[in-house]
């Protein structure tokens, strides 16, 4: 990730960056025990899993020097044996920046390997770890400052559902959260003198589940579409660690909703800049997200290792 | 942001449309009710979930506030509703009781859950 102030072409760099920051779109559903973990548009979810977003839409909000950027983002999960996952994303930008013609490419394309490291069904609680590569020279670098160099992105992924409470707060068991914790370890210190940072990832959602509610708590009569609603804010942080000031802190605020079905999920959240360097205003996304596993149970919806 | 109300339209056009049931098979409701209070002892405990089951793998018992088994181990689902499980209770002193169920959907995907109901005093 770009994070220098010092020219302009700098500043754009990171208005390039901040509309992709590294923990971003997720992958992933899946269960702890009775706690089902719906895919969450910013934070990378705990779960190898098969499945698909396509699309999810990005209207992001201006960046420090008002350019506005749209992405139209394709995720790829799936499963090589129960515990061991890939993914692949990539995305197509609409960059307009302030008094400049819009430009138009694709985004740097990103990979990852995960492993699923526990999933403990009674406390609702699983981890991953995983290592998510952003591959140098797969976007448009000089127009859409798509990076001219790889980034190794070693991760851990948590999650945790509230449902182990004492039955005497009913009202918070439905509460879960997920987070990421990871770092950037870019293969070039600098690109075009704009020196490239290692960064500190972190990001979490809060979600409250009215599924977790109605099934495991109290049924207190919701019916479709509002029994398969779970609420949730989203946040995620980028700190540079090294090469520029940590005070350069980028970050996003997501506060939406999901709604999870029977073969797909629909989230839409609104992005709100969460540090001054990370812009200003606000903007939208809205994702799509396809199950495999459960459109195609018996055949591409299983791990490969299950194939035959 | 034009374009973004005209997705969330579209996504809410989409939902509507959706089916009504799961691939997994979730709880979708149970008698008694999920953390409801009844006034007397129920005969049996229905569960309906939003799949139909898998009746070899699927099971649902009942243990009272001590962990011991109130349930007549008889559960089944019965002839013609194959997303409904069912299970006998013996006669229940007020109390809370723990119903724990785990299912597998006939497409093959696993399922647990757990949830209480009281009679009351």
């Amino acid at each position: 990730m770009f994070l220098s102030y010092t020219n302009a072409r700098a500043r754009f760099a990171l208005a390039a960056a901040l509309m992709a920051l590294p923990v971003s779109s997720a992958l992933a559903h899946g269960f702890a025990g009775q706690r089902f973990f719906p895919a969450t548009i910013l934070t990378d979810d705990p779960f190898v899993a098969d499945e698909m977003s396509l699309p999810q839409i990005s209207v992001n909000p201006p960046g420090p020097d008002g350019a506005r950027e749209t992405d139209i983002e394709i995720d790829l999960a799936k499963r090589i044996t129960p515990d061991i996952g890939v993914t692949i994303r990539d995305q197509w930008q609409r960059l307009q920046p302030t008094g400049l013609p819009a430009v138009t490419g694709l985004g740097a394309l990103q990979t990852g390997a995960q492993y699923q490291l526990f999933i403990n069904g009674p406390h609702e609680a699983l981890g991953l770890l995983g290592l998510n590569v952003t591959w140098a020279h797969t976007g448009r670098v000089q127009a859409l400052g798509a990076p001219d160099f790889t980034t190794l992105s070693p991760t851990f992924d948590f999650g945790k559902g509230l449902g182990d409470l004492p039955r005497s707060l009913p009202y918070l068991r439905p509460f879960a959260v997920t987070g990421n914790l990871g770092f950037d370890f870019p293969t070039k210190t600098e690109s075009a003198g704009v020196p490239n940072p290692n960064n500190f990832n972190y990001g979490f959602a809060f979600e409250y589940s009215f599924p977790y509610l109605q099934c495991c708590v109290k049924d207190i009569g919701l019916r479709e579409p509002f029994n398969r609603l779970i609420p949730l804010v989203e946040v995620a942080f980028t700190t540079p660690i090294n090469r520029v000031s940590a005070s350069q802190t980028v970050g996003r605020i997501q506060p939406g909703v999901i709604w999870a079905g029977q073969y797909f999920q629909i989230g839409a959240e609104a992005i709100l800049p969460a540090t001054r360097l990370s812009g200003h205003g606000y903007g939208g996304v809205v994702q799509f997200h396809i199950y495999l596993d459960d459109l195609f149970p018996r055949s591409i919806g299983k791990p490969i290792s299950e194939w035959w | 942001m034009r374009r973004i109300l005209t997705a969330l339209v579209a996504s809410a056009a989409v939902l509507g449309a959706a089916p009504s049931a799961w691939t997994h098979a979730f709880l979708d409701h149970a008698s008694p009710a999920v953390g409801s209070s009844v006034p007397a002892s129920p005969p049996v405990v229905t569960l309906w979930f939003t799949q139909d089951l898998e009746p070899a793998f699927s099971n649902v018992t009942v243990t009272n506030d001590a962990g011991q088994r109130v349930d007549l181990s008889n559960a089944q689902i019965p002839q013609g509703s194959p997303d409904e499980l069912q299970i006998g209770l013996k006669p229940l002193t007020p109390g809370t009781y723990l119903v724990s169920w785990h299912v597998v959907s006939v497409d093959t995907h696993p399922t647990e859950g757990t949830f209480t109901f009281e009679i009351k005093p």
